[in-house]
């Protein structure tokens, strides 16, 4: 299975619209939460339907277009979209109206928009595209399984284009709820300084980042996807450095050959250990890169290290910001996205330059 | 190697049974599992009527056999009591080949979340139950249980859930992702939903009547369905039981409004004609439809309409079932779907309790009795929020 990138596009705590510019001007935030930057929505979405939508629809609908633009493609064969906590402002609406009222005085807005496939439906409804619709829910499983189905209509000769998003959201609520239990920084800290931060937990952030998939590679084609796995609770880091290496090994590669690999380092001293090891181990020859101090720590963080990662090969470029640790001189010609939450779930992206 | 996916292990809990055979019983005898709110805690407990399983939180913890000092949801616990009897049935074995896991659900640990989520924001009481309300949570503590660990996954696309989980798992198991997969649904009933549908004014207080003209809208439901699927020569090679062969799926989307069907039903019916040509057959070869039939003005007339469209006057004979479990939504396409492969195993339809006057805009009859019949092919319907049609196809399995 494979799939060429032909369009991508992206919102995020970062500057990604302007094509000129790929993170060399940076944002830094001090408050623990990194917040989308969000687009002028009007140059994208009809004043009247955007009225209607909310945040994370306008996010998801803008950086769909962007990437469909980018592709030249009208119609998908697949829309496909991965999001690990759906509508967060929407369901805590209707939830918290519903539990101040005592279930009553509520309006059926905010929970008909409160179904994780919102997106997904919305995108459809404004393209008026009756074509396959799916959506995963999976914590950091969600992008990847979006992913790996894209591929597999590809592969299946189901479809020639593929629209595939990745999408979360961070609300106040969820913010603070998921800091007291440790997920999130207490403190304070400054995004930029979040490796090698001693304190518990992730900076809290979201992201949206669509593409168009094919199978077939045009001139605007910015890489291609060569493989895409997950794994659930490994027993110990040999068998995270086992399943990695086995996973490189089909697709005909090893760690050594790999130019630069990206980790999902999140600040949280306990679980980025898992990205300090395996650097020691099996990535010790490789250039490392990192990205959550870009766009904080959500589920479907992988969908913006995909974004950057194929912006990279397509531009022979590793922008500066994302450098960990520089081993190979010569511009990537491959690229591994490996990222896990909590030991929990584990997921990879193999990518190469076309 | 034959591409046929077979149905290998099945596992069920709704309103109407604990297992197979209790549901089995409870549809041959027209005997609905819809009735007054005795388990869930809303204002409107003398309002409505629900399909819900009649277990305590403590009863459905023994059931399922897990550590009562865990933080579960309904919807973990009745995941985990379906997927389990599937595994069994299905006599699953780890060390024959890599099994997956894909699971459906609508609103996750919403059934907890709710009575706790004052405490969420404001102390630290119940903090356990934070992290079991995003809607990977069930499928992680399902997949905990069985021990599998080669691939899981969740969708959730509002009420055709668990008809897309069953029809991804086929497809794990076609692109060689995985040799065997329990794929279905589950739903624990909340305040949330019933609210939900509330504001949509498409509850209906008593007994719902799809396909009935005097049709007043849906009843919720609760409950979990797994099904077991893998590669025919698999399941020959060990010897097991095959109910059915997956002969058919589609997906389709509406594309006309967020919670409401086109017209027509564009996207009913290319979810069911794209099914039938995935498994190259044609209308007339479909013998029963159970269909996604909710009871609510708007599904009824439309899904109607979409099989008028295909079907033409050679309308097979169909019948919604939600009348004796509620609707499910996460679970309700593969508890349909176990239905349809009763039905197909054991000749049998059953009937659209409650049904008594056409619709008239349609003038189409579901059956209304038990109906004894040689079955080859039936085809299941589910449709969700967002447009988001399904359909499955099941057929009698043929050896070959």
């Amino acid at each position: 299975m494979k799939a060429y990138i032909n369009g991508l596009g992206a919102v995020a705590p970062q500057e990604t619209l302007d094509k000129d510019h790929f993170l060399d001007q940076v944002e830094s935030y001090n408050e623990n939460r990194l917040q989308i930057i969000q687009p002028n929505y009007r140059e994208y979405i009809n004043p009247k339907v955007l009225r209607r939508m909310s945040k994370i629809v306008r996010l998801g609908v803008v950086s769909a277009k962007i990437a469909m633009e980018d592709a030249g493609l009208d119609q998908p064969d697949a829309i496909i979209t991965g999001t690990g906590m759906g509508c967060q402002v929407d369901t805590e609406k209707f939830l918290n109206a519903m539990l101040e009222n005592n279930e009553t005085l509520l309006t059926p807005t905010a929970f008909i928009q409160s179904t994780h496939n919102t997106m997904g439906a919305q995108i459809a409804l404004m393209l008026g595209n009756n074509n396959y619709n799916f959506t995963y829910v999976h914590r950091t499983f969600s992008f990847e399984s979006a992913l790996l189905d894209s591929m597999m209509m590809l592969a299946e000769n189901e479809a020639s284009n593929v629209l595939l998003g990745g999408i979360d959201e961070i609300t106040e609520e969820s913010w603070l709820i998921k800091t007291r239990i440790g997920y999130f920084k207490f403190d304070s800290i400054n995004s930029l300084n979040l490796l090698g931060d001693k304190q518990t937990g992730a900076l809290a952030g979201e992201s949206s980042a669509f593409f168009v998939l094919s199978n077939k590679k045009t001139d605007n084609t910015y890489a291609e996807i060569t493989g895409t796995s997950t794994f659930y609770k490994p027993e110990s880091i040999e068998e995270t450095q086992e399943r990695i290496s086995n996973f490189l090994s089909v697709n005909k590669l090893s760690p050594d050959s790999l130019d630069l690999v990206i980790l999902g380092y999140n600040g949280d001293p306990e679980y980025d250990q898992l990205y300090q090891n395996l650097e020691e181990t099996i990535f010790n020859l490789c250039s490392v890169a990192y990205y959550k101090h870009l766009c904080g720590e959500h589920d479907t963080a992988s969908a913006f290290a995909l974004w950057i990662a194929a912006k990279a090969l397509k531009s022979n470029t590793i922008p500066e910001i994302i450098v960990k640790e520089k081993k190979k001189q010569n511009s990537p010609k491959n690229i591994l996205i490996y990222n896990q939450f909590r030991n929990i779930n584990h997921s990879l992206i193999l990518l190469r330059q076309v | 190697m034959s591409s046929k996916i077979v149905v290998t292990g099945l596992g069920i809990i709704t309103a109407i049974g604990n297992n197979i055979e209790e549901s089995y019983h409870s549809l041959v005898n027209q005997k609905s599992g819809i009735g007054p709110i005795s388990i869930l805690q809303t204002i409107h407990k003398d309002n409505f009527v629900l399909g819900e399983v009649k277990k305590s939180q403590d009863e459905l913890i023994e059931m399922a056999e897990v550590d009562p000092q865990e933080p579960w949801t309904r919807t973990a616990l009745f995941g985990i009591i379906a997927a389990k009897q599937a595994f069994n049935d299905a006599g699953l074995d780890k060390s024959k080949g890599k099994i997956g896991l894909v699971s459906a659900t609508t609103v996750g640990g919403m059934d907890r979340s709710e009575l706790h989520y004052t405490s969420f924001v404001h102390d630290a009481v119940f903090n356990a139950f934070i992290d079991t309300h995003h809607a990977g949570d069930s499928t992680e503590k399902i997949a905990d249980q069985l021990k599998i660990k080669d691939y899981l996954t969740t969708i959730s696309t509002a009420c055709s859930s668990s008809l897309n989980s069953i029809m991804f798992g086929a497809r794990l198991i076609k692109n060689g992702i995985v040799d065997k997969v329990i794929a279905g649904g589950t739903d624990g009933l909340s305040k949330f939903t019933l609210n939900g549908f509330n504001t949509l004014m498409i509850l209906d207080k008593d007994q719902c009547r799809p396909f009935d003209a005097s049709r007043r809208g849906l009843n919720l439901g609760e409950g979990a369905a797994y099904i077991v699927l893998e590669r025919e020569e698999n399941a020959k090679a060990e010897g097991k039981k095959i109910y059915a062969t997956l002969s058919g799926y589609a997906n389709a989307n509406d594309a006309f409004h967020q919670t409401a069907s086109s017209e027509e039903g564009d996207g009913p019916f290319l979810a069911m004609k794209n099914a039938l040509d995935k498994g190259k057959l044609s209308p007339e070869d479909i013998d029963y439809i159970n269909v996604h039939g909710t009871g609510t003005d708007n599904n009824d007339l439309t899904e109607g309409r979409a099989m008028i469209r295909l079907f033409g006057d050679k309308l097979p004979a169909f019948s919604s079932t939600k009348a004796y479990t509620g609707h499910t939504l996460g679970a309700a396409g593969s508890v349909e779907s176990i239905i349809s492969i009763l039905s197909l195993q054991n000749n049998t339809m059953f009937p659209n309790i409650n049904f008594k006057e056409v619709i008239n805009e349609i003038g189409i009859k579901p059956i209304s009795k038990v109906e004894k019949k040689e079955l080859q092919h039936v085809l299941t319907n589910s449709f969700g929020f967002g447009g988001n049609d399904s359909s499955l196809l099941f057929s009698k399995y043929v050896g070959s």
